[in-house]
């Protein structure tokens, strides 16, 4: 019952930020007759559209369209918030069959670009869809709507002792959905694993409509080939996340952190080694701040500044967390640790600070959870989060800052600063290039230099932001060309009209 | 008590151990009491108390001869003062009562406040303390203290400025209409407002330091104070729960509801 198939070819020109992609998008665009569809089987409040019957103002679809950084922006007409898993299917059904293109869509706050359209493929957001549907007290185990915001679910598990076993600057408005479609890291990783590991079970709606159930509360299911994996982390491309069956952690009875300083950046690793030896199944995080980054958070009021002698002749920081079942045996790990560290022939630290109430707890970590939005208030911020040896990371953050600065472009009116910051025991660097305005010079001279530096590493392009829009042409500097050609396989199989998310994850 | 030597000065912070104030409360079902057994740190005005006594000390140097602080408390209170003490005080006295006992109350704590500072061969020219505990938002201890030694008192202080010399201080004080400055002589009684400052974090070395700082461990009895209660709490409940709102589809289901809360004349 529709009509013309246009193919969307994107001229070059509108791509300035990524010159490298043209993608050929095959997809319909929404008409009238769809959105009056679309009232039809959904709530008024569930459809936003510029187009008539419904007409909403442009200016209210803004924030579906535009990513957090400000960097991606979409046209779409039509942004759909479903409240049932039943309309996501309707929705989807009716989109393959006229070959509309969905983008599906959660607290919209990833750094690639994937959550939002590059045209105007239609708007899927889950964000209505936010109730916790169960969860067992005795095994952890919760069940939830992917709209679920990840701090509500934590807030949720509070009277219960559990916690969630992912945590992210983010939290407070992205949602479950969202973090497994893009299996999302965070701060707890180290502790806590990955969402392979974590999630249990998943109810999908697939590109063709239908609702693919599996919810499973089983910790142990060793029945046929494990489906969800292809899902966590597919960044909406094989399929919709309606829901989500998520193994939380019993919440620790005591929980401490201390920010150490160090007085250069060798001192690292011998770091991690020593803490992990000393402290053992209480660390929960590890994180390395660098000396640029650190200020910038300060700057921008993220979390309360270190004493300025305790800072002073810092290369850089680290954040070390501890969580455990009594608070007595932390501290005295955690004690016996810093005494040791203090009083070493040869100290690894200039000194460091530990908190002493909850308020201070919160506010060192602000510092690290802070820095992402103190780099988007300082300028525009060219991310790269890769995983390379934790060994490296400080050469990788001064030899791309050598580079900017060989091609003129270290200046005020350009690249601001170059900070590095991240996940030392996942071997996780977020390299950020911070400029004064985003520039086609500026892309140019950081890509391909620095998905070329990490492949000399054999590093990830991508360790936990994932692919989006943004690092699509990069895929090749990290897995090999018969790797991609079966992803692409995969994605014909489950999405043949190429509706689900296009132009995102596979070149 | 002995009169101190002119320009040097000894700063008594007594502080309080609660519960800390990020925790959610819970009333116990025999509603006498709340859930205690949660996480507990210095009473908030009491750690800005410890570093104004520690930023004094920056400013005016030797001429701030000691910082005691103190504390009336279960043995667990010891990790209060440890706090305090790598924040920057010198020493601790803890004044040790029971687990099972009664939290001391105002008038009780003023009084082992004083027999205290009579006991100090130094004495006592300046006490640092917070305007209130977070637990029972008494704010009475400064003031009774204050009219049991016949010192004059400067509560509520966001700024506090000490001469050595002349052995008087500067007080600007938070009121209901606005800030309002006190001249005093010392010995005084200041008590904290929450914008006097921010409190410092401790450090390592601080740390470090501290646990090899004296303290000395004191009882009631040896003070010479009776400790009893002379308030009986009747009963403790939460405040009554809030109702949450809904979300309405249209302006015509917004209408009927408020027809039918009655908000609205039936028209």
């Amino acid at each position: 019952m529709f009509t013309r198939s246009v193919a969307h070819r994107i001229p070059l020109r509108a791509f300035k930020r990524w010159a490298h992609t043209t993608p050929t998008m095959n997809y319909r665009s929404v008409t009238e007759e769809d959105v009056a569809h679309f009232a039809k089987i959904l709530a008024p409040s569930s459809v936003l559209s510029t187009l008539a019957p419904v007409s909403t103002p442009a200016s209210e679809l803004s924030i579906y369209n535009n990513d957090w950084m400000n960097k991606y922006h979409g046209k779409s007409t039509t942004v759909l918030r479903p409240k049932t898993t039943k309309e996501v299917s309707e929705i989807v059904k009716w989109c393959n069959e006229r070959r509309i293109a969905i983008v599906p869509q959660g607290g919209n706050t990833g750094l690639v670009g994937g959550g939002v359209p590059i045209i105007d493929e239609v708007i899927l957001n889950l964000g209505n869809m936010n109730k916790i549907r169960s969860f067992d007290p005795v095994s952890g185990i919760i069940v939830a709507d992917s709209g679920c915001v990840l701090e509500a679910m934590s807030e949720y598990l509070v009277p219960h002792h559990y916690i969630m076993p992912l945590d992210l600057g983010a939290k407070g408005s992205c949602q479950i959905g969202g973090n497994v479609s893009t299996n999302a890291g965070g701060l707890r990783l180290l502790r806590y694993g990955s969402l392979h590991g974590s999630v249990l079970g998943l109810e999908v709606v697939l590109p063709d409509g239908t609702i693919l159930d599996q919810l499973s509360t089983l910790r142990k299911d060793n029945t046929g080939y494990d489906l969800k994996q292809l899902f966590i982390g597919a960044e909406g491309t094989l399929g919709v996340v309606t829901g989500v069956s998520i193994l939380s952690a019993p919440a620790p009875n005591a929980s401490s952190n201390v920010m150490l300083a160090l007085p250069k950046y060798e001192n690292v690793l011998p770091l991690f080694r020593e803490v992990k030896r000393q402290l053992s199944e209480i660390l929960s995080a590890f994180e390395f701040i660098d000396r640029r980054a650190y200020e910038l958070a300060v700057k921008h009021g993220q979390g309360r500044a270190l004493n300025d002698e305790d800072v002073e002749g810092a290369e850089c920081f680290v954040l070390v967390e501890t969580s455990g079942g009594k608070r007595e045996h932390d501290e005295e790990k955690l004690n016996t640790l810093l005494e040791s560290l203090m009083e070493a022939d040869e100290p690894l630290i200039n000194t460091g600070v530990l908190s002493q109430s909850p308020l201070q707890f919160s506010q060192l970590w602000a510092i690290r959870e802070g820095i992402t939005e103190a780099v988007s208030k300082e300028g525009k911020a060219y991310k790269y989060d890769i995983s390379i040896p934790v060994a490296s990371f400080k050469t990788v953050v001064d030899t791309t800052r050598d580079h900017l600065q060989s091609k003129g472009l270290l200046r005020d009116d350009a690249v601001k600063h170059v900070v590095g910051y991240g996940h030392v025991g996942d071997g996780n660097l977020h390299l950020n290039i911070v400029a004064a305005e985003y520039s086609p010079e500026i892309e140019s001279a950081l890509e391909p230099f620095v998905y070329e530096l990490v492949q000399s590493y054999k590093g990830s392009v991508s360790a936990e932001h994932g692919i989006g829009v943004m690092k699509t042409h990069a895929l090749q500097y990290s897995k090999n060309a018969t790797s991609i050609d079966l992803m692409r396989r995969i994605k014909t199989l489950f999405d043949p009209n190429g509706i689900m998310n296009p132009g995102k994850v596979l070149p | 008590m002995r009169p101190t030597p002119a320009r040097l000065l000894n700063i008594l912070v007594p502080v309080k151990r609660t519960i800390d104030y990020a925790v959610k409360i819970r009333v116990n079902p025999d509603q006498k009491g709340v859930d205690l057994n949660v996480k507990h740190s210095m009473n908030p005005f009491d750690e800005i108390a410890v570093e104004e006594a520690v930023r004094l000390r920056e400013k005016l140097k030797d001429e701030i001869k000691s910082i005691k602080v103190v504390t009336i408390g279960p043995p667990k209170s010891i990790e209060t003062l440890r706090t305090a003490l790598a924040m920057g005080a010198d020493s601790a006295i803890h004044v040790e009562i029971p687990d099972s006992a009664p939290a001391p109350e105002p008038l009780g704590v003023a009084k082992a406040l004083r027999a205290l500072i009579e006991k100090q061969k130094d004495g006592v020219d300046l006490v640092i303390m917070g305007k209130q505990a977070i637990d029972d938002d008494a704010g009475q201890t400064g003031q009774m203290l204050a009219g049991l030694m016949n010192w004059p008192q400067a509560t509520f202080a966001s700024k506090l400025v000490v001469d050595p010399a002349t052995k008087e201080a500067n007080v600007t004080q938070e009121i209901d209409g606005g800030l309002q400055e006190v001249k005093a002589k010392l010995p005084l009684i200041v008590t904290t407002d929450l914008r006097l400052n921010e409190p410092r974090y401790a450090s390592l070395p601080n740390i470090m330091k501290a646990k090899k700082k004296p303290i000395e461990k004191v009882s009631p009895a040896d003070l010479g104070i009776d400790l009893t209660p002379r308030l009986e709490t009747i009963k403790v409940a939460e405040p009554p729960k809030r109702q949450g709102g809904g979300k309405v589809e249209s302006v015509d289901e917004l209408v009927a509801k408020l027809k039918e809360a009655g908000f609205l004349s039936k028209s």
